[in-house]
């Protein structure tokens, strides 16, 4: 495998959600660079993605809270083809499976990193990745 | 719990896969009762027999499939259902109809998936459909994985394939050589397949690792190759397929289990869902790993072979590779797994990719399988996978 750097300045987002109701919480904290995280007040679950009802007890007692955003790479691919046509202009994207210190994994990619430098088990930290009026919540080395 | 196993697979038909069909254009809709027909014909039941039918999704309709299909057969049902698994799909079709014939409401059960190409329209309207840019996900307002998914590139199979090999290798180890002779294997049995689309093809180890890494550690060739086709089967009870034309397999067991659309969510990426599955349709079926003569597993990737076999309990967690290392999965082999080629070998003809799985557990059992026919085929474990691993049906069928 070739070590290459990843470009200094991101590719702008190709594909921005359309943020839902219960999920806005989640969009509004990341814009101002804070992860917040449902937290269930019947079981102590935490959840992610943001929902209704907390996925282990379902219970509608779910309350935001930050936390650090920080946590472990549980596993990734690098795109050698665009996974989409949207995504053309990123080659080699660092597709990421990510496990916050409070346990719910997210599905995100990687910033900042070569491609000799990834190591699933890695300690990773929020990169807040601004995309038009959303902040994407991608990761990086910590 | 379960099956009685009093019912049973009577017959079956099969288009070839091609990259591109080369005859003349049908609707979904006519290569249904096409299929139907021609599945009917091999078992010797009568179309005005059919009184069930289990069907997947039709371009035609995205509603009110199963009536529709009805109307257009002339069938009156008493068992209708639509299967929404993916790639699982097939395998989760025969088990409903077994249990739907053991429960007394109907007897003869048609199961088809047309995958060949629609007449194109003279006048095209309507949206182009999301998973063409969205993979299998959903990219609708409200969808997660339109929010949490999709907005990250985490998008279609490749590269979800991709970061459960990456995870197997951190926790087990990685042989590519082993991977990529999972291909290799099959390829052998494609060549002794006359619907193959690579039947006059050979494929080597090398071959595979010389092809190109899509996604980290997937190499081009361990990645089915999308075609089309098609596949029907007909499920009757104990008493009709007394007389019936070919030896009857018999649906001894089955399991199906799901948690999960996009893998990110799943508990362990690498201890899969066919486990649960493949556990419950031994424990139904009384028959255990060591009874089968054959599996069809089902192959989008080759790492989906490696972890079906792990986790369906042929061998332990783990030692998949040394395991694929030490056996001759070929036809000719000492531990045939997809005789047929498997969808590697074979081509994936769409939803019916895992409905080539599901034919050759039947035509193994039914002594039909030409060249490639293994000496003993009296028990065949059949698995069925759709989305990311999310979604496996295992299927024990057994010849009596």
């Amino acid at each position: 495998m070739t070590t290459t750097a990843a470009p200094q300045q991101p590719q702008p987002a190709p594909i921005v959600p359309d943020p839902t109701p219960t999920a806005q919480p989640f969009w509004d904290a990341l814009a101002a660079g804070r992860v917040d995280l449902q937290h269930c007040a019947e079981c102590g679950q935490w959840v992610y993605y943001p929902r209704s009802r907390c996925s282990a007890c379902m219970s509608p007692n779910l309350v935001w809270e930050t936390i650090s955003g920080a946590g472990t790479l549980y596993t990734y691919t690098i795109a050698r083809q665009p996974t989409t046509p949207a995504f053309s202009e990123a080659p080699d994207l660092v597709l990421a499976v990510v496990q916050l210190d409070e346990g719910p994994k997210l599905t995100t990619s990687l910033e900042n990193v070569t491609e000799d430098g990834v190591r699933i088990g890695m300690r990773v930290k929020p990169y807040f990745h601004r995309a038009g009026d959303l902040t994407l919540l991608r990761y990086q080395p910590a | 719990m379960g099956l009685r196993g009093d019912a049973a697979v009577v017959g079956w038909a099969e288009w070839e896969s091609e990259r591109k069909h080369a005859g003349v254009r049908a609707f979904q809709l006519e290569q249904w009762a096409d299929l139907a027909a021609s599945a009917l014909a091999d078992a010797g039941i009568a179309a005005h027999e059919v009184n069930g039918l289990v069907c997947c999704d039709l371009r035609e309709s995205t509603d009110f499939v199963p009536a529709t299909i009805a109307e257009y057969c002339g069938w009156r049902v008493n068992f209708a259902e639509r299967v929404d698994l993916g790639g699982a799909s097939p395998v989760g079709m025969v088990w409903r109809a077994a249990a739907a014939i053991e429960l007394g409401l109907c007897d003869v059960v048609v199961c088809a998936v047309p995958a060949r190409p629609r007449p194109r329209p003279t006048n095209p309207r309507g949206p182009r459909q999301d998973w063409l840019t969205t993979g299998a996900s959903s990219n609708e307002w409200g969808s997660p994985q339109a929010e949490f998914d999709i907005p990250y590139g985490n998008i279609a199979q490749n590269a979800g394939y991709a970061m459960i090999a990456q995870r197997y290798a951190a926790e087990f180890g990685w042989d590519e050589r082993a991977l990529a002779k999972i291909a290799a294997d099959q390829r052998t049995s494609a060549n002794a397949n006359p619907l193959a689309v690579f039947r006059d093809v050979p494929l080597s180890i090398d071959d595979v690792l010389a092809s190109k890494v899509v996604a980290d550690p997937i190499h081009v060739l361990e990645i089915v190759m999308p075609c089309q086709g098609g596949a029907a089967i007909v499920v009757t009870s104990r008493d009709r397929a007394a007389s019936t034309r070919h030896r009857p397999a018999f649906v001894r067991g089955f399991g199906e289990h799901l948690a999960y659309k996009t893998h990110s969510y799943a508990d362990d990426l690498v201890r899969t869902p066919i486990g649960p599955a493949a556990q419950q349709a031994f424990a139904m079926s009384g028959i255990f790993p060591g009874d089968i003569d054959a599996c069809q597993l089902y192959d989008c990737y080759t790492i989906t072979v490696l972890l079906s076999l792990e986790d369906a309990g042929f061998c332990g967690k783990g030692e998949g590779l040394e395991f694929v290392r030490r056996h001759d999965l070929s036809y000719r082999g000492d531990f045939p797994v997809n005789t047929h080629g498997g969808q590697l070998g074979m081509g994936q003809p769409g939803m019916a990719g895992g409905m080539t799985q599901v034919v050759e557990a039947i035509r193994q059992i039914q002594g039909r399988a030409g060249e490639r026919q293994l000496r003993r085929a009296d028990n065949v474990f059949v698995s069925g996978t759709g989305g990311i691993m999310s979604e496996q049906s295992a299927l024990i069928l057994q010849g009596a």
